[in-house]
């Protein structure tokens, strides 16, 4: 129920915002959205020792059981870090978005969109069902779309939201498709169901597109590489959201759904291959190209590319154990996943201190471009600690938490090289290769964080207003963050025994015992190759930041032209004018081709079933007599109908059209149907009558001067309808495969108290469709008075039709 | 009889298409008008003319013609009438503000 709650409190809460807005108009709102983290966080950990022993927690409730979609809540290790960091970090972002946002923005859709996001978020991580999870991704991506625009007046922050949203709503869709896969092979939508039953389907032939199709929605959601070009630009959010959505949380739901689904696809070269290798990329390109970014929340974003491409790298490693099978010697290749989870929170905490110290920075200064910026140690010296704590612990330096896991990260890929499946053995060496290039990287842009920003000639403001530190309140939040940062490097073993053990328990479930897959997290290890790869990357790292401007110029090799943001702009320019093209070429704004377009389908459609199936069928056999009176009254309305075509005035086609219907009416008399036939008189009256009044406000009939091509071809086409109606009728007349529901109605005066039947039909029978009958009226009644009113309006005021 | 209808109606549905692909505003309303002439024949006819009695209970014997299709047409000439009636104030609204009843004039792309 604990989690149900969890789900449901920040949406309930979203819903209220809007409203509590208006009746707390001197307190600032985010205190009030302060408390639903707060109080999930709290609820979450007290479960942490119930998890930490193992146990699971799960509740369902049926939903739509016949397509097998149930509203499944889980909770395990694995989700519950992420349920953690979800609040946790959800928490201190509130609490610093307070003092970042002033009062004056809207802040009620702000608050809104975020407890959406937040409470999606906690959606994706707890639920069990495929399908739920996929709702719950999709509106992640719909409250990030809207948080990127928030300053939806602003041009790059709508091309961000955009942009943000195609990628991942794209990867969104492909991966529902594998798990409609998922379910075809496996017949449930339960993950759990899926891992127990797995070992039954690895051969099936879905199996691989599956796992092609759900990577593919993960890589997109966690900006892996190529796909990674929609975070730097949704650094168009406010910090804050950025903080939030962008580094610690939303970018991870990709891991998270790699994570979980490694049970399931894990063991498989492909899986393998895809994630490690997209991961080492995504990590290479991301740190190599935040050296050569000037805005600091533009290096940062590379930088979380850069990172998540570090954890899906390490999730693709520890996923061979799998293909290993448990034994003493294959144990090592799980710590790899270990050291995912492990920097997974790391990150969380490091990152999300790093972008409110650059919020701060922007906030106080007014710019975040590392070329103006300098010299403010001195004058934010808090700031500049949570920088240098930050900074550190992303370039792996002790003694904070980044160098645990960086460590970590090294060893898997040092273990890679001995490897011998998947014939990793000819290329086993390039995984410590790019993990330690990527290394120099990521520390050459963390000296630039600290120095660039806090070292150096001093900042002049324009207005010459006197810097000075942010206020507490925005302060609070990086440094709770810096003391996890530190704290965890500690006591890495607290972390490591009560929440990342019960989550290795979950992405190997009955591999090993949880206790022999989580590693005893040592600062120190004595001297070994991990700690002379990180000295390295200290030595080279200083050089190459020294040296910075002798190199930069490489930056310059890769023209924009071909970069992928150009490719997706050229997709996206394609697509808009290709549909404008194939749009604009049937949607001529001409009425006639419009109801051409009706009358050829019916024609081809109709026309060609007649055709191939001979449904056709005509007898007379049935027919009642023709009287002479009968079938004079036919000619007349033949010969009315006919020479309506050819008639100069309109006065006398609408007088034909009322020789029509008022022969329509004397049918009605003929056919025994007495009230149509007065309700056909009064209304073919009024019909008349109408088009007359109209006319005194119409022009005058001209011929038609269309070309006679476009009239032959009218002919035809009407001609064709008219025999097309022909036989259609005496196909469905000669029809009898069904009896007629008619005598029902008969009943009517035992039924609905009525003798006249169609009466009762319409009053009782079927009264509603009468009452909305009615309302069509209605609304056409007040159409014509409305369109009428507005005349008098209008003509003075503009004429832009 | 109905082999006779159909035929006219054929007739009528043919003239109607042809009004309603004409340039024309007030040819395509007279076209829609004469369509639901056409089809409320239709719609009468194909159930089976002169079958039975008036239904009206108390007034004649059984067997009874067919009911249900007059308590359809009996809607469909309520509702031809009102889409009419607002397709003619349409037409009227249209020329006092664009100055023409050609609907090819009235596209909307070239002479904006």
């Amino acid at each position: 129920m604990t989690i149900n709650l969890a789900i449901v409190i920040p949406f309930l809460m979203a819903i209220l915002i809007p409203i509590l807005y208006r009746r707390f108009t001197k307190l600032h709102i985010g205190w009030l959205v302060l408390a639903v983290p707060v109080i999930i966080f709290i609820m979450l950990v007290r479960l942490i020792p119930f998890v930490a022993e193992g146990h699971t927690y799960s509740h369902t409730y049926n939903w739509i059981p016949s397509l097998d979609i149930n509203f499944t809540t889980y909770l395990d290790g694995l989700s519950m870090i992420f349920g953690l960091l979800i609040t946790g970090v959800g928490s201190l972002v509130i609490l610093y978005s307070i003092f970042y946002l002033s009062a004056k923005e809207s802040l009620q859709h702000f608050y809104c969109y975020l407890l959406l996001f937040m409470g999606a978020m906690l959606g994706v991580v707890f639920s069990d069902n495929l399908m739920v999870l996929y709702a719950f991704w999709e509106l992640t991506s719909v409250s990030s779309f809207l948080l990127i625009a928030f300053w939806h007046h602003r041009k790059a922050s709508r091309a961000g939201a955009q942009k943000a949203m195609l990628i991942t709503v794209t990867g969104g869709v492909s991966m529902l498709v594998g798990f409609i896969m998922l379910h075809m092979m496996t017949g449930s939508y339960s993950v759990h169901e899926i891992i127990r039953n797995v070992s039954q389907f690895t051969d099936h032939q879905l199996f691989v597109p599956a796992m092609i199709l759900i990577l593919f929605g993960a890589f997109t959601k966690s900006a892996q590489f190529p796909f990674h070009i929609w975070l730097p630009d949704a650094m168009e959010a406010p910090t804050p959201v950025s903080a939030y959505l962008h580094s610690a949380t939303m970018v991870k739901a990709g891991i998270y759904l790699v994570a979980r689904l490694t049970p399931i696809f894990g063991g498989d070269a492909i899986w393998f291959w895809l994630v490690t290798v997209a991961g080492l990329v995504t990590l290479f390109w991301g740190s190599f190209n935040a050296v050569k970014q000037t805005d600091l929340k533009a290096l940062l974003a590379f930088s979380t590319v850069s990172q998540l491409g570090l954890i899906m790298s390490l999730f693709g490693m520890g996923s061979v154990a799998f293909k290993l099978g448990y034994s003493d010697s294959t144990i090592i290749y799980t710590q790899a996943t270990f050291a995912a989870l492990f920097h997974l929170v790391n990150h969380s905490t490091f990152k999300g201190a790093l972008f409110m110290m650059v919020g701060i920075v922007d906030h106080e200064l007014g710019t975040r471009d590392v070329r103006r910026l300098g010299g403010l140690m001195s004058l934010m010296p808090l700031t500049f600690t949570v920088a240098v704590i930050g900074s550190l612990s992303m370039a792996g330096m002790p003694p904070f938490n980044g160098f645990l896991s960086k460590e970590m990260f090294f060893a898997a890929a040092i273990h890679m090289r001995d490897l011998d499946i998947f014939s990793i053995s000819s290329i086993g060496i390039l995984f410590p290769v790019v993990a330690w290039v990527a290394s120099i990287f990521t520390f050459v842009y963390c000296m630039i964080i600290i120095f660039k920003t806090f070292f150096g000639k001093p900042y002049e403001k324009s207005e010459g207003k006197p810097i000075h530190e942010a206020p507490i309140g925005m302060l609070v939040s990086p440094i709770i963050l810096c003391v996890f940062v530190v704290g965890i490097f500690i006591f890495p073993n607290v972390l490591g025994q009560y929440i990342l053990k019960p989550a290795m328990a979950s992405i190997y479930p009955g591999f090993a015992p949880a206790e022999v897959l989580t590693p005893k997290i040592h600062a120190w290890h004595g001297i070994n190759m991990e700690l002379l790869m990180t000295i390295g990357v200290v030595i080279v790292g200083v050089m190459l930041y020294r040296k910075l401007k002798t190199w930069k110029p490489v930056y310059r090799l890769f023209p924009y032209r071909f970069s992928f943001n150009e490719l997706f702009r050229h997709l996206l320019e394609g697509l808009e004018s290709g549909s404008n093209k194939v749009t604009t070429s049937y949607m001529t704004g001409s009425l006639r081709k419009y109801v051409l377009y009706i009358y050829l389908f019916f024609i081809v459609a109709v026309g060609g079933y007649f055709l191939f199936s001979g449904g056709f069928a005509y007898s007379s056999a049935n027919d009642a007599p023709v009287e002479i009176y009968e079938l004079m009254l036919i000619i007349v309305m033949l010969l009315a109908g006919i020479s309506m075509l050819f008639v100069k005035s309109r006065l006398t086609a609408t007088l034909l059209n009322g020789v029509i219907g008022f022969g329509v009416s004397i049918f009605f008399v003929i056919f025994r149907a007495p009230d149509l036939a007065l309700t056909q008189l009064i209304v073919e009256s009024v019909t008349t009558v109408l088009f007359l009044l109209c006319f005194s406000f119409l022009p005058e009939w001209k011929r038609e001067d269309s070309p006679k091509s476009v009239k032959i071809s009218n002919a035809v086409i009407a001609g064709a309808v008219g025999a097309l109606v022909v036989v259609m009728s005496f196909a469905v007349m000669y029809y009898d495969e069904f009896d007629s529901i008619s005598s029902y109605f008969e009943n009517a005066y035992e039924l609905a108290g009525g003798a006249n039947i169609v009466n009762t039909i319409l009053g009782d029978f079927r009264g509603f469709d009468t009452m909305l009958e009615v309302v069509v009226l209605f609304i056409a009644g007040l159409g014509v008075y409305t369109l009428i009113k507005l005349k008098a309006r209008k003509e003075d005021t503009d004429n832009e039709n | 009889m109905e082999t006779l209808m159909i035929l006219l109606i054929g007739v009528l549905i043919a003239v109607a298409t042809y009004l309603i692909l004409s340039k024309n505003l007030i040819r395509v309303i007279l076209g829609t008008a004469v369509l639901s002439h056409a089809v409320h024949l239709l719609i009468l006819t194909i159930a089976g003319v002169k079958k039975g009695n008036v239904p009206l209970l108390k007034e004649a014997e059984a067997p009874y013609t067919d009911a249900l299709p007059q308590a359809l047409i009996l809607t469909a000439i309520v509702i031809s009438f009102a889409v009419t009636a607002f397709v003619l104030v349409l037409a009227y609204r249209t020329y006092q503000s664009n100055g023409t009843d050609d609907l090819e004039g009235l596209r909307g792309q070239e002479n904006e």
